[in-house]
């Protein structure tokens, strides 16, 4: 009974000893590295390179938090994640935030005992078909098969628009991106459906990129962007302004480049930003510099954005929704005051 | 010695102090889960059963769209799991048993090439074969416009195997009447047949009239009632066939994968079985007179079985286990539509992984009490 008393009074204390301040962070600091899950492999977002290193849109926006945390935009270790595991990885505390091409939706931000920082890329989901098909709508695709991945909201998204258009389809789901582009590359199906971006991607790996093309619909609202546990609220803000810190940076004029003149600036929202008025970064548990250490290691989200699935990279999708509020798109962050 | 200090009194201490320790362990990690669920805010409990999927599913046994329930898409899934594994376990049997005996072919090629198999198949993961299967498949078969067209009726591409479907009429559950009465009959037959056998030692063929008892009945009234069953044919529309039965290429694939991989263990199951019967008992039979075939027949397999049965029976369990894999080729099974698509739109993970392991390991236990009861059958009767 002695024992039993002793263990529950453990289990309470681990779990209570940990409220102030931003347990996440304290964690982070003590680990010496941040814990990212990103995707398995999809090239722009989160893939491995050659030397093993990840690299893409998605890792971009973990070096930037490792940059704003360590000065050191490699203390990352990536966890590779399915889309089956990915919630899992995260609610278990594996890691520490996932930073992986993840839907925002009502049903996970409530029920998941997920927190949605914010978006991070606007997307929506679309389709590819072999050229040959000869087919140049979605609303063409009556009787067509359609390969997928399982356990995401395209399953869902596929199933609402063919019903709505009163077309007939069969879906062939499969846990791997992998295996769907072998099979849609083999003829199992007659298109292949997915996150727009990450048809771009998957293109890429096909045997003739060129003998087939991405439909012009968007049949659906694909807001992207990384997620934390709920329950720690100063490490939700900490993410959230950095990926704020990254599109103003760019609305600003901040790139990596030019950042240590722009310390010298006399603009004052500049000014606030980098924190040389103010001290906003204490407020996240950092250093005022936050944003110079920051821009300096990754740059701003536009510099991102084409370095990695942008005109700088093989992938070339244009900017699009994910333009800044002022130059046609909707990536809109407030103000840094 | 008083009574608390006596062996049996400590062993029962002991034991009871284990259960205890194992009961507090399980309850610790059920109510430290619960916790998390609840600090987490994540929602738990088996209502989500009730909420419409909204989402497709390729190959369903049962009527389902996507406004079907979750707890709709757990029955999908589960028959199509159980699908894989009856189809699976019978055309394992089959392969196990030929290649099995075939190995003590004195034929040298033919006993070598039963080797072969049995090493090579077994020797390779079947995760492995599973792709090599699926792949090989779909790229052997042609596009649905150039299919492979067999009697006009079936049509083979790689969207699968098109058949016609039957499509039944009124009057077709007279006709499923009478050839379960004719049936019934007929086992009975064999059933007289087989106590005149034993009491008088007199051998009564009844194969013709079980047959005719089962055939003649409903033939005559299919054609009272005018042949209460049609086809539909598959007819190729827009991108596929649409009419008939289609079978998926990934259900295809899974079940050559599953069943040649477990044919090359209860090949060796097989032959360790015959080759376990004392060489005596064949000699004794001969000397009796008896002739190959009976020897076989009554010497040779029923003491065979009851060596391969035990065996035989995990290797049952390994392929439907092993049925999970479905969800790298796209099958629908229960792990892909149930632990996959349903754990992701819901999150209710633990629920759901409890739900799914409940229902392999209920399967398990049917098949492994099937196969003991069939066991102690065949198990040697001392008189």
């Amino acid at each position: 009974m002695r024992f039993l008393m002793i263990w529950l009074a453990a289990c309470v204390l681990t779990s209570t000893a940990m409220a102030a301040n931003s347990p996440t962070l304290e964690r982070v600091k003590k680990n010496g590295y941040l814990r990212c899950g990103v995707n398995e492999g999809l090239i722009g977002f989160a893939s491995p390179d050659a030397k093993g290193n990840w690299t893409g849109f998605d890792v971009d926006f973990c070096r930037g938090l490792a940059a704003v945390i360590f000065n050191d935009p490699n203390k990352v270790r990536y966890t590779p994640t399915s889309a089956k595991v990915r919630f899992t990885v995260l609610q278990s505390g594996e890691v520490d935030l996932l930073s992986r091409n993840t839907t925002w939706t009502m049903s996970r931000d409530v029920q998941l005992g997920l927190e949605f920082i914010a978006v991070s890329y606007y997307d929506g989901q679309g389709f590819m078909v072999p050229k040959k098909l000869k087919v140049t709508g979605a609303k063409q695709l009556n009787g067509a098969t359609v390969c997928t991945n399982t356990g995401t909201t395209t399953e869902l998204n596929l199933a609402d628009y063919f019903r709505a258009n009163n077309l007939k389809y069969k879906i062939i789901a499969f846990e791997k991106n992998n295996e769907v582009l072998a099979a849609y590359d083999a003829g199992r199906c007659d298109a292949y459906t997915t996150d727009a971006s990450g048809l771009y991607a998957e293109k890429l790996k096909l045997k003739n990129p060129n003998d087939h093309l991405i439909l012009p619909e968007i049949i659906s609202k694909e807001p992207l962007g990384p997620a934390v546990n709920h329950g720690d609220q100063q490490w939700a803000d900490l993410v959230r302004w950095t990926l704020f810190a990254l599109v103003n940076a760019e609305e600003l004029g901040v790139t990596s480049k030019n950042v240590d003149q722009m310390l010298k600036s006399p603009n004052p929202e500049i000014r606030r930003l980098l924190g040389v008025e103010g001290a906003f970064g204490e407020g996240l548990g950092l250093t005022k510099d936050w944003v110079v250490r920051l821009v300096k290691r990754v740059g701003n989200y536009g510099e991102i954005f084409e370095r990695n699935v942008g005109q700088g990279s093989q992938l070339k999708i244009k900017r699009g929704l994910n333009a800044l509020w002022n130059k046609g798109g909707v990536m809109y962050a407030p103000p840094v005051r | 010695m008083s009574w608390w200090r006596t062996r049996r009194t400590q062993d029962l201490l002991f034991q009871a102090a284990l259960l205890g320790g194992v009961v507090l362990l399980i309850g610790g990690m059920a109510w430290n889960a619960a916790g998390a669920l609840e600090r987490q805010n994540i929602a738990s409990g088996f209502g989500f059963l009730d909420n419409t999927a909204g989402f497709d599913v390729v190959q369903t046994l049962v009527p389902y769209d996507e406004t079907s329930t979750y707890g709709r898409v757990l029955i999908v899934g589960l028959l199509n799991t159980l699908l894989v594994a009856i189809l699976g376990i019978v055309l394992t049997t089959l392969l196990g048993f030929v290649i099995g005996i075939g190995q003590l072919s004195s034929n040298w090629l033919v006993a070598k090439l039963c080797r072969a198999y049995v090493e090579t198949l077994r020797n390779i993961p079947l995760l492995l074969q599973l792709f090599f299967w699926y792949f090989a498949v779909l790229r052997a078969l042609p596009i649905p416009r150039d299919s492979w067209n067999i009697f006009g009726a079936f049509f083979l591409n790689n969207r699968g195997l098109y058949v016609p479907g039957p499509v039944t009429e009124p009057g077709f559950g007279l006709v499923v009447l009478a050839i379960a009465l004719g049936t019934m009959g007929s086992l009975l037959l064999s059933w007289q047949a087989r106590r005149r056998r034993e009491a008088q030692g007199v051998i009564t063929p009844v194969a013709l009239q079980s047959l005719a008892l089962i055939f003649v009945p409903a033939l005559v009234i299919s054609a009272v009632v005018g042949f209460p069953l049609h086809f539909t044919w598959p007819v190729l529309e827009g991108f596929n066939f649409e009419g008939g039965i289609v079978v998926l290429p990934e259900l295809m694939a899974l079940v050559i994968a599953l069943s040649t991989y477990t044919a090359s263990y209860i090949a060796e199951i097989v032959r360790a079985g015959i080759q376990g019967v004392a060489k005596g008992q064949i000699e004794a039979s001969q000397a009796l007179g008896l002739k190959r075939s009976p020897i076989l027949r009554l010497v040779l397999v029923p003491q065979a079985m009851r060596q391969i049965i035990p065996p035989l029976t995990s290797q049952y369990l390994n392929l439907t286990k092993n049925s999970s894999l479905a969800v790298a080729i796209a099958y629908p099974d229960l792990v892909s539509v149930f632990a996959g698509t349903t754990l992701n739109q819901t999150g209710q993970a633990i629920e759901i992984i409890a739900i799914t392991m409940g229902i392999y390991l209920t399967l398990s236990l049917l098949t492994s009490s099937a196969m003991n009861w069939y066991n102690a059958r065949i198990a040697l009767t001392e008189r």
